[in-house]
């Protein structure tokens, strides 16, 4: 027996997406390895996650809150990517727009909440773009690697979000609990029938679709996917790759930044460590897997969000802590991956003998 | 000089663990392979460390065990980017959330267990020297180790015919195939051993630095490590110079918060970040725009045998 491989020069739709539906299959079946190897029963762990995330209203509600979120960073990093500009820093960028939302609410209130919501979405806006773009900067300048720079900054920012929880901004009545005051009601965004699903909702939708119209249809997003394939054709075109680079982090830092704006004024309604779980990591797989394709990221999204939570339902019931969603991401990018190979190569198995 | 000598000492001790994972990614990167799982790999060294060592009470088979199961993740990594040639940097993302995810969850039962480690050994004659010998001399066997693996390394890289080999396989993996080398095997070799490296540097953070199991202990070292491989432009003995300084600064942000001081806490931990930037847009500065010296010129590329021409 050989085997015989060879380049692909087309793909059907159909075969791609059962290339992707098999690699998923094969990382929750290694994760379902790691959880028999901890003595859990993997399909009543499966059971749990799905009937927790997807089984009932309050469920789908919890992981539609979770999915806003993910779908603003996954956007901000799918923007980035298509750039082939690595932006791992949307987690910091979430934190920066979050803080300065806050820092707008504490210092600079106005009791109109039309107002109060629109200074609260553009100084979170400035203050993750300015994030992203100073490593942009840098990036586009002196050429430094981008993806040292947004991690480095994605620690400062954690570190700069307890200098503030742990020290001035703490709420004296909190009984020494590391958060913020409540925000006052005009600087909250609607949260709808008694969920915790609010209108941030609607910032991810159109960003997606703004992104959607720009970067496939419009002459930038042309642009800066050459600038990506192909440097020196789009050097050669007279594309300011530079220019952009610095852009393109921006957009994608501010993003990012909403998207800690939206959580902030739409789910906690003040300022606590906890509240970066790591969605600008996972919006990292959540892009991947989703082609960099601004609308198939609303659907990715969703599906990463009935991971949060039913990763959190394993939590109660099962005493198992978030990481083991952790450990899933990270199957689910490895066989991700490899699956990418039998996208670009044809393999085949050769019985008889020549 | 008495205030000095000790902030000194810590700054190798606490430099060491960078130091390692430094080497180690020089050597896989040498080779053409990028590998951003540092993070991950060190945090599954560290467990495997402190685990070993808490049920065999041997910190030697703890560093060992570190060393044999660091290069058995790395297979995973060499398998995806080298076989089946996938994106290297989206690669060792997936390994440090799979590392950071492993590590936590087998090591939750063990938070706040301690072990005995390796304990500091003061080199005879040596130790005795002033300011030198407190500082490089009066510390533990790895630190020792780790500054005959510096040379060891360099040896390898500049003097060896495999060392040569995986140069030329990081430069120019085309040459090198017409030379008759198997692109592919050089670089498993040198995949799987840098990560044996890396996963000892998370390794001496439990047996040897902290002696107990913390989740998310490695704080970034990993990803200053994967910043101080620029910074060291691929050399090891400046990888060494790179680590000790990082290790300074961590020793210092230790003994200025242990001294009482109304800096808050916060600020002071962000120093180390905030370096490994500064670092890094320095050494790009200075070297330009251009082709960086000693980074090898296929780095991150999978090597496509068909493709050849």
């Amino acid at each position: 027996m050989r085997i015989k491989i060879e380049k692909r020069f087309y793909i059907t739709k159909w075969q791609e997406v059962c290339i992707i539906l098999a690699s998923i299959v094969l990382a929750f079946s290694s994760g379902a390895l790691v959880f028999h190897f901890l003595g859990v029963d993997p399909l009543e762990a499966y059971k749990m996650m799905i009937d927790g995330s997807l089984g009932d209203f309050y469920g789908m509600s919890e992981t539609v809150a979770k999915t806003i979120p993910l779908i603003m960073c996954s956007l901000a990093v799918a923007l980035s990517f298509t750039m082939v500009v690595w932006n791992i820093g949307a987690e910091g960028q979430f934190v920066l727009g979050a803080l300065a939302c806050t820092a707008f609410v504490r210092y600079l209130y106005v009791d109109n909440f039309v107002v109060m919501l629109a200074c609260m979405g553009i100084s979170a806006l400035l203050a993750g773009g300015l994030w992203g773009a100073f490593a942009g900067f840098l990036k586009a300048r002196w050429n430094v690697n981008e993806i040292i720079t947004t991690l480095m900054m994605n620690y400062v920012a954690i570190l700069l979000l307890q200098y503030f929880v742990y020290g001035s901004w703490r709420d004296p009545t909190s009984l020494g609990f590391p958060m913020t005051p409540l925000f006052p009601k005009s600087a909250r965004l609607h949260q709808f029938f008694s969920t915790r699903v609010h209108s941030g909702i609607f910032f991810a939708v159109i960003i997606a679709l703004i992104l959607w119209i720009v970067v496939r249809k419009g002459v930038w997003g042309y642009e800066i996917r050459v600038s990506g394939q192909n440097p020196k054709a789009a050097d050669y075109a007279g594309i300011r790759s530079t220019r952009n680079v610095i852009l393109v982090m921006f957009l994608s830092g501010a993003i990012a930044g909403l998207a800690g704006m939206a959580e902030m004024a739409g789910l906690h309604r003040r300022l606590q460590p906890g509240f970066a779980v790591g969605y600008g990591y996972t919006a990292i797989i959540i892009a991947w897997l989703a082609r960099l394709h601004p609308l198939a990221i609303i659907f990715v999204s969703f599906l990463f969000g009935a991971l949060f939570v039913g990763g959190e339902n394993l939590q109660i019931a099962m005493r198992l802590p978030l990481s083991s969603v952790q450990i899933l991401q990270g199957l689910i990018l490895f066989f991700l991956l490899g699956g990418e190979f039998f996208r670009n190569y044809r393999v085949s198995f050769i019985f008889r003998k020549r | 000089m008495e205030l000095i000598v000790p902030i000194l000492a810590a700054a190798v001790r606490s430099g060491t663990p960078i130091l390692y994972a430094t080497l180690g990614e020089i050597m896989t990167e040498k080779s053409g392979v990028l590998n951003l799982g540092l993070e991950g790999i060190m945090l599954i060294g560290a467990y495997v460390g402190f685990i070993v060592t808490y049920n065999t009470g041997s910190p030697f088979w703890g560093l060992v065990a570190a060393f044999f199961v660091g290069m058995g993740v790395n297979v995973v990594h060499a398998f995806l980017c080298i076989s089946l040639k996938a994106n290297q940097v989206i690669c060792g993302l997936a390994m440090t959330m799979f590392g950071t995810g492993v590590s936590s969850l087998l090591g939750r039962g063990y938070v706040g267990e301690t072990i005995a480690g390796l304990q500091a050994v003061a080199l005879p004659g040596l130790s005795s020297f002033p300011v030198v010998g407190p500082v490089f001399f009066s510390q533990d066997v790895m630190v020792y180790i780790s500054y005959l693996l510096v040379f060891v390394v360099w040896f390898l890289m500049y003097r060896t015919k495999f060392g040569l080999m995986m140069r030329a396989v990081g430069d120019s993996p085309l040459s090198a195939e017409a030379a008759g080398i198997s692109v592919s095997a050089v670089r498993y070799a040198s995949t799987l051993l840098g990560g044996g490296l890396v996963s000892l540097g998370g390794a001496y953070l439990t047996v040897v630095y902290s002696h107990m199991w913390v989740d998310l202990m490695t704080a970034g070292r990993g990803w200053i490590a994967v910043a101080l491989v620029i910074f060291a432009i691929w050399n090891p003995l400046r990888a060494a110079l790179g680590s000790y300084l990082f290790g300074g600064v961590e020793a210092l942000q230790m003994r200025i918060q242990a001294g009482g001081t109304t800096i808050p806490a916060p600020l002071l931990m962000m120093l180390p970040y905030i370096l490994t930037i500064a670092v890094l847009v320095v050494i790009s500065v200075f070297k330009g725009r251009g082709r960086m010296l000693g980074a090898p010129s296929a780095l991150g590329l999978p090597f496509y045998r068909e493709e050849r021409e």
